[in-house]
This record gives C-alpha cells, sequence and structure tokens, in this order.
C-alpha cells in the first residue's frame, strides 16, 4: 500500500525536514521524492510506503495537513488507489 | 507505475475543478417496518435506520481524507413511504416524515429521500394519503425529500395523479413561503422513476433493491469544460471523444468510493449514477461546457444539439469505467444550481420552453426552475403532463421540479442558498388548459412500451 504526498508552498528552511520526520514518526517508509523549486516555489511529490503506519490512514493525512499549516505550504496525502483507477484500466 | 503528470491532473482536477463525489446514498429497505400501529412503525424505521446508517458519515469523512476527494453530500433513500402508510389508513402520514426527519438529524445525513408515492397506473391505498400529506411534511422538517411517481412508458401517465401534483406542489411552496418556498424544492414529480436513484430530491429505494446498498453519484462538469477549454481547436467528434476519457477518470474515482464505501459498512454496491451535477459555485457549470463548445449563452440555437453529445459521451465514457451503472445517468440542467444556467436565463438567453427540449435529450427534466408565484395549479400540471409525456415516450426519465415563487413575477429572484442556489422567477405560458387537466383518466402508455 502506498500514497502521495504532494506539498506546494513558498520556499523555506526545513520543508523536506518537517514532511519526512512526519513520515518517520508514524513509521511510513519514503519510496521515492521528486522534488523542484520554480522560481521560488517549492514542489514536491513524495511516494511513500504506508504498509506499516502506525496510526489510521485518515488520521496521517489530517496531521500532515496541519504540518503543511504550520509551516504555510500546501500538503496534500492521498491513497494510491485514486491515481490507480483514475489513470489506469 | 504512477508518473508526475497523472499525479498533477488528479489533484488540478479536485482541487482546481471542483471533481467531486457528489453524493454516497445508503438505499434502506423499510418493509420490514411495516405495522398497523403508526407509532410502532415509526419506532422501528428510526431504529433501523440509525443501526444502518449510523456509520456512514463518519466512513465517507474517512475516504474523503484517505483518497482526498470531497464528498459533498450523504444521503440516505428509504422505500416510499406510500408503502408503509398503506398500513395504517386512519393516521396522518406526516408522522413518517417526523421520523425521518429525527434519524437523518441522528446520523448526520445532509437529506433523506423517501417520502414518496408510485402511482403511475393509479392510487392504492396510502398512495393518496400521503400525497395529499406532503405540503405539510415538507414544510415541517428540514432534510426529508418527497418524490412521486406519475407515469411511465410501461403504464402511460395517471392524469388524476397530474392534476393533484400541479395542486402539492403549489400548497408545498405557499406554505413554505416564509422560507423562499423551499418546500417546493424538495419535490420532484417523476415520469420512469429510477430506484436506485442517490440524487435529491428524486431519491427513493425501490421495492425491487436489497435490504441495504451504497450507491453513488460522480460529478465533475468542471472537470469537462477545463478539458475543453485547454483544447480549442478540436472538431465536434474530437469533442465527443475528449469528454469521454474526461468522464471515464470521473467515474473511476466514483466506483472506487463506492467500493470503498461498501467495503468499509460491509453493505452491497448498488451503483454508480453517471451524471454531471452541477453546483451555483463558479467552474462547475454544465451550461458553461456548452457555451464553451462554441454558444454564447447556453439556449442559443444548438443547445440541444450540444446537450446530446454531452450527455451521450458522457455515458459512454462511463459506462466503461463502472462495474454497474445506474440511477439518473447524464447531464443534469436545473437552473437555480447551475451558474451558467442562472445567467442565461437572467439575460433571457433559456426559457423553459428551451429547457423542455433539452429535457428530451439529457438526464432528467424541468429541474429548479421559478415559476411566477400566481401560476394557476393546472397550468402547473400541464407542465409536469407535457414532461412526462417526453419521458414516457422516449423510454427515459424526465422529472419536474418547479418552485412557484409567491408573492414574486418573473424576473425577481429567488435564492434557497446553498446547492441549492438562486435564480430568477421564469415566465410561463399562460394560456389555459385547464379543460385538459380537469377531464383526468389514464394517458394509455404508449406503443413503444410493448416490447415482448
Amino acid at each position: 500500500m502506498r500514497a502521495v504526498i504532494t506539498v506546494v508552498g513558498k520556499d523555506c528552511v526545513g520543508i523536506l525536514a518537517e514532511i519526512s520526520q512526519a513520515c518517520k514518526r508514524y513509521n511510513i517508509n519514503i519510496v521515492e521524492v521528486s522534488q523542484t523549486v520554480l522560481q521560488d516555489m517549492f514542489c514536491m511529490i513524495m511516494m511513500c510506503d504506508i504498509s506499516t503506519i502506525s496510526i489510521k490512514f485518515s488520521d496521517f493525512s489530517e496531521q500532515m495537513s496541519l504540518v503543511g499549516k504550520k509551516m504555510n505550504i500546501s500538503v496534500h496525502v492521498m491513497h494510491e488507489d485514486i491515481f490507480n483507477s483514475m489513470h489506469r484500466i | 507505475m504512477l508518473n508526475t503528470g497523472d499525479i498533477l491532473e488528479t489533484i488540478k482536477m479536485i482541487q482546481d475543478e471542483n471533481l467531486d463525489i457528489r453524493t454516497v446514498t445508503m438505499g434502506i429497505s423499510l418493509l420490514e417496518c411495516i405495522d398497523s400501529d403508526i407509532d410502532k412503525a415509526c419506532s422501528k424505521i428510526y431504529d433501523k435506520i440509525v443501526r444502518l446508517a449510523g456509520n456512514l458519515v463518519n466512513v465517507c469523512n474517512d475516504i474523503e481524507k484517505e483518497l482526498g476527494i470531497p464528498i459533498i453530500n450523504k444521503r440516505i433513500s428509504v422505500t416510499p413511504i406510500a408503502m408503509l402508510a398503506a398500513a395504517c389508513p386512519n393516521d396522518n402520514p406526516v408522522k413518517f416524515a417526523l421520523v425521518l426527519e429525527k434519524a437523518a438529524n441522528a446520523v448526520g445525513v445532509n437529506f433523506i429521500g423517501g417520502y414518496s408515492a408510485l402511482v403511475q397506473k393509479g392510487f392504492s391505498a396510502g398512495d393518496e394519503a400521503l400525497i395529499n400529506s406532503i405540503p405539510e411534511a415538507l414544510s415541517l422538517t428540514e432534510h426529508v425529500c418527497s418524490s412521486v411517481n406519475i407515469g411511465s412508458t410501461k403504464a402511460g401517465i395517471n392524469m388524476d395523479a397530474v392534476a393533484k401534483m400541479g395542486q402539492v406542489i403549489k400548497k408545498t411552496a405557499e406554505l413554505t413561503a416564509d422560507k423562499n418556498c423551499i418546500g417546493a424544492a424538495k419535490l420532484v414529480v417523476f415520469c420512469n422513476a429510477p430506484e436506485d436513484n442517490p440524487f435529491m430530491a428524486g431519491a427513493f429505494h425501490g421495492p425491487g433493491e436489497p435490504d441495504c446498498v451504497i450507491n453513488v453519484g460522480v460529478s465533475g462538469p468542471g472537470v469537462v469544460r477545463a478539458a475543453l477549454a485547454s483544447s480549442k481547436d478540436l472538431n465536434i467528434s474530437e469533442v465527443a471523444e475528449l469528454i469521454k476519457r474526461t468522464a471515464f477518470k470521473i467515474t473511476r474515482v466514483g466506483q472506487l468510493v463506492a467500493k470503498k464505501a461498501s467495503e468499509m459498512l460491509s453493505v452491497p454496491f448498488g451503483i454508480v449514477d453517471l451524471s454531471l451535477a452541477p453546483t451555483p459555485a463558479v467552474g462547475d457549470s454544465v451550461a458553461h461546457i456548452l457555451e464553451e463548445m462554441g454558444l454564447e449563452s447556453c439556449g442559443a440555437c444548438g443547445t440541444t444539439a450540444a446537450l446530446a453529445l454531452l450527455n451521450d459521451a458522457v455515458k459512454k465514457g462511463g459506462t466503461m469505467a463502472s462495474s454497474h451503472v445506474g440511477g439518473l445517468s447524464g447531464a443534469f440542467i436545473p437552473v437555480t444550481e447551475d451558474a451558467g444556467m442562472i445567467a442565461a436565463a437572467r439575460c433571457g438567453a433559456l426559457s423553459i420552453e428551451k429547457l423542455e427540449a433539452m429535457t428530451a435529450v439529457c438526464s432528467v427534466g424541468l429541474d429548479m426552475i421559478n415559476i411566477p408565484g400566481d401560476t394557476p395549479w393546472e397550468t402547473i400540471s400541464g407542465i409536469i403532463a407535457d414532461e412526462a409525456a417526453i419521458g414516457m415516450v422516449n423510454s427515459k426519465t424526465t422529472a419536474v421540479r418547479v418552485i412557484p415563487a409567491i408573492g414574486k413575477k418573473v424576473g425577481e429572484e429567488l435564492s434557497f442558498g446553498g446547492l441549492l442556489g438562486a435564480g430568477p422567477v421564469m415566465p410561463v405560458n399562460n394560456f389555459s388548459n385547464k379543460n385538459f387537466i380537469l377531464r383526468g383518466g389514464r394517458i394509455p402508455a404508449p406503443l413503444q412500451s410493448l416490447k415482448n
């Protein structure tokens, strides 16, 4: 089971650190990261393995949006099912 | 393997183009709650709804967070209440509406539908009492929705019921005149009503359905419009292809949500309703899709053709994306719930007559149309009869949900707020049809019904 974390917002110190620390806190393994900074906008897509997650996935999703709010960036966590359903037959 | 483009496309659809799941509707059979003692029946109804749907809202909220897609409405549809009212002929059926309201509040759903009667061929026990009680029931409740099926391709049109519903709609608006006539917005008159429709106000749980079932209605007019907007030089065949592809993606999300909800609630999955359901929000309009195809305003000549293309392409794309398709499935054209339709009605580009033509090629019927408050009930019955005739002859669902704006005239505005929106009062043909409606009787089923 995997999830996609997307992060968009004004670049600042510690975005990657905050997100990856939150993943570690809930025992989530980061599998793949794609990240760019366009002008000063930080954009990141992270693929994570959530098979060993230590809390309910919906709670994790809520926690991550709180992390985003704290740093004034937008963080979305979505189960990979939605992408697979939409883009794969 | 997922690629960045796919991920970003999905996120853009949800965040910028208003892609959402319009409704997860749990259908609950109340047949086992029938009792000749209305109080006992009501208590069984309450218990059953709370037992089965107690977790519906929480499960939907969890799915919302897991998939990152909003689920706008959580609803319940129940067995047509006329079937329960039949067992207690001496009691006022409004008691059933009150218990449905109480149960809806207890489980936290947005609407509960099924204060309904199926009278396409005639009235059986309970039907007339229920229909007569609709104005009171809708004025005393907030979440209860009502529908009456007055015709079908197989049975013809029950003109006695057509006459009655004209009066019921008017009275419902009058009783809720202090709340912008909202009662009439929760009442729909059908021809060929589907038994598994998840959309309000017409949802009810048909007698042929299982004990409990999950039906899902998808949305996404904004996504279709955005796809068309980014491909301006396509010819019409290519436009149809593009809509099909987009509808496929939208419906796949509906199928996924339906599957997850059904597993989490341990309730069988019924259908996905492949509908394009607009909201008054900017960028969530079916009319704007038609305008994106090249019309100056919805209602211009060519609107019916554009809508036919849209409706067909949505169904073709959606059918392959879901294992079971049902409900209304098609593009909705509710006037007050669609920013583009509201604008077209305000500037005079869109008339009720044009909307009637459009209903021959799209999902439902004359939906959320404000008409002058002094419109005679016979005229409302005439509107219902015309719309039902289109449905009967074309073997499709048609419906009428008009709101007589009590005390208001053509051009004035009536606002309901929320998803029900707001819109101008539209002119209605004022020539009399009184003698036609007063004849009563039944329009025989058309030749199209003899398929065996």
